[in-house]
């Protein structure tokens, strides 16, 4: 695309050694770059200001590492649990067999770190969930090689829930990556501009469950007696009390009661690998589709930092996925946002002027006439919190208690009925205005900012979302 | 990163009403816990159904009991505790019998075999689904998909003397050689 004469060296960058084509990409526009887009110098410096985190430093997560150190990111964070396994070794290929039994994240960070000049890599050997707040905020791009579905709703939850409108610091795209076997996806994630994971949870296929019946009592594949001796077998005997998929001692329980479930039911081929597999619910993974996956997200990374050319989530596609079963076949497509998305949908509407004081009885009446709710019939519950759900009717007569209760802390009202925003008609409990005593009305403590659900018998099907702001 | 933030106010511009404004927001409510408040309210239970609530604000672990009043296992009150986890609807809830009772499909630890808690569960389906399908169970015990052979193997062949053993599993009574919970009411 350019000839060499026009390459014009820019900062000190190019000291440290790094390849050259990199900064033809950075510095000079090609036809799909943004006309509005400044490159250059100063570009280039920002991006090596940018503090990315990968999560996972897996089988994607190597990749990922090698390529965004590659790239020219210089300050790289990775978060990972997991300690090194012999079976790793295949593709993960930032380990040797010296590591197994250590952290994946420090071995992947050192090496990466000693291969790529003026790299900086911090390793986390721990579960994302223990990370505050402002650890996330502190990173410009997030980028997830992940092997549960659960562990990016959860990042997919928290970058969303850090999204302060006010702030563009505070939007933090999430890549994501994934592979199973020769299929994979890399997809793009601005919170609340593109469909995020949770919109996109259909896109996850369930794995085949196999029907208990089938293991309790015909068993056709050395899978189902695995299978049986992990969920029937162990459940009956409980030889340790409780299920470590990581202890030889626990599988190799297992892999004997499957055995001899196999024998009984003439059924060769359980090997103790086998087992380990159908336990822990190994993939197989295939090197190549990592790095395919893992360079898509690294070039997404790079495009976003750098403006370069368009990425996912900015145009007409935020996902692309990637089929190697049949020879290869990609489509990038348009997930559409879900307007009712628990986690990004727009659908949560203030409720402002909402009185702490209140009980909870009032706020429902005020909610029955309030113009952008109307809701007459209003079951609502809070994070952990059921205040009151009209069905079914156990529950409805154990929170029936509740609305009598004020919404925010509660108040203790003097007798003269002066003490703060009470107002005469829920002085006390047993309904006398008699003594000089103090009252005290127990409130649910809520906060002002808590986010309520409400359903509606009127509307079936359907759930809103307030929240709600005390006067 | 500075054309990811125009984005967002454009997108802001266009929907003129615009997302939350003013302060922080606190302690969203799970994706889990909404849906199963959908599905809670959506409840249709029916005369012979209840559900039980240990900790009213822990809606994802319940009971649920069952009074059929018609077919072989009528007059009976057998209850199930329910399990939810956060990733429900993506997972179905976990469902167990608490009493040890003679059913083709349910297994002496309480295990139930109703394809829609395993293999054909979708997260289209809600809990009422389950809760028709567990009431089913009771009117029509299957006695292709056993969990409990030997149940299975006396209602295809001997369907009378299943019917009899049902009654004496429920009264307490022992059936093969089992001693069974009494759920008579």
């Amino acid at each position: 695309m350019t000839s060499h004469s026009q390459y014009r060296p820019t900062s000190q960058a190019r000291t440290t050694g790094f390849p050259k084509y990199l900064d033809n990409v950075r510095t000079k526009k090609g036809p799909f770059t943004d006309p509005a887009v400044e490159l250059g110098p100063p570009a280039i410096e920002q991006m090596e200001k940018m503090k990315i985190l990968v999560i996972g430093a897996g089988g994607l997560g190597c990749e990922l590492l090698k390529n965004l150190a590659l790239s020219g990111f210089k300050d790289i964070h990775v978060i990972d649990m997991d300690t090194i396994d012999i079976s790793n070794l295949n593709r993960q290929f930032l380990f040797r067999k010296s590591d197994v039994g250590k952290s994946k994240a420090e071995v992947a960070a050192r090496f990466v770190e000693k291969r790529v000049r003026g790299v900086k890599i911090t390793p986390h050997n721990s579960r994302i969930q223990d990370f505050p707040d402002d650890f996330y905020r502190s990173f410009q791009i997030v980028v997830s090689g992940l092997d549960s579905i659960e562990a990016r709703r959860w990042i997919n939850a928290k970058l969303i829930d850090l999204l302060d409108e006010d702030n563009p610091q505070s939007l933090i795209p999430l890549i994501d990556g994934g592979t199973e076997g020769f299929k994979g996806q890399s997809r793009v994630i601005l919170p609340t501009i593109t469909s995020c994971i949770e919109c996109q949870l259909d896109m996850h296929a369930p794995r085949a469950a196999v029907p208990l019946c089938t293991l309790a009592s015909i068993p056709r594949q050395p899978e189902h007696c695995i299978e049986w001796a992990h969920i029937i077998a162990w459940e009956r005997e409980k030889p340790y009390p409780n299920l470590d998929k990581d202890d030889p001692n626990h599988i190799t329980w297992l892999y004997q009661r499957a055995l001899e479930r196999g024998q009984e039911f003439g059924i060769g081929g359980i090997t103790y690998q086998l087992t380990q597999g159908v336990v822990k619910n190994i993939i197989p993974a295939i090197a190549s589709t990592n790095a395919i996956i893992a360079a898509s997200c690294c070039n997404e990374a790079l495009k976003i930092a750098t403006n370069t050319a368009s990425f996912l989530g900015a145009g007409e596609a935020n996902y692309m996925m990637y089929s190697g079963n049949d020879s290869i076949y990609t489509y990038t497509f348009l997930h559409e946002q879900k307007p009712d998305c628990p986690v990004c949908g727009q659908q949560t509407k203030e409720l402002t002027d909402v009185d702490a004081n209140w009980t909870l009885r009032e706020f429902l009446e005020w909610l029955g006439v309030h113009p952008a709710a109307q809701l007459k019939n209003a079951s609502v519950r809070a994070e952990g919190k059921t205040l009151y759900m009209r069905a079914p009717k156990m529950l409805e007569e154990q929170t029936r208690g509740n609305l009598d209760l004020m919404l925010g802390h509660g108040l203790a009202v003097l007798s003269n009925g002066s003490a703060g925003g009470g107002d005469g008609k829920k002085v006390d409990a047993d309904g006398d205005h008699d003594g000089a005593a103090a009252v005290r009305i127990a409130g649910l403590g809520l906060e002002s900012g808590t986010e309520i659900a409400v359903t509606d018998e009127a509307f079936p099907g359907q759930q809103f979302q307030f929240i709600l702001r005390f006067k | 990163m500075l054309k990811i933030w125009s984005m967002k106010k454009q997108q802001q511009a266009e929907n003129a009403e615009g997302a939350a404004a003013s302060g922080g927001k606190k302690k969203k409510v799970t994706a889990a816990q909404l849906r199963v408040q959908k599905d809670l309210s959506e409840l249709s239970l029916g005369s012979t159904m209840k559900v039980d609530f240990p900790d009213p604000n822990d809606i994802l672990n319940f009971t649920l009991s069952i009074e059929p009043d018609e077919g072989m296992y009528r007059d009976g009150r057998f209850t199930f505790t329910f399990a939810i986890n956060q990733n429900f609807p993506h997972d179905p809830p976990k469902v167990q019998c608490q009493q040890k009772i003679y059913h083709p499909n349910i297994d002496l630890e309480g295990k139930v075999c109703l394809n829609i808690l395993r293999e054909d569960w979708k997260p289209v389906l809600n809990l009422n689904a389950v809760i028709v399908g567990l009431q089913f169970l009771f009117l029509e015990p299957n006695a292709s998909d056993p969990l409990n052979k030997e149940a299975a193997d006396d209602l295809r062949n001997h369907k009378e003397a299943f019917r009899q053993n049902v009654r004496t599993a429920m009264a307490g009574g022992m059936v093969h050689g089992q001693s069974f919970d009494r759920v008579l009411k």
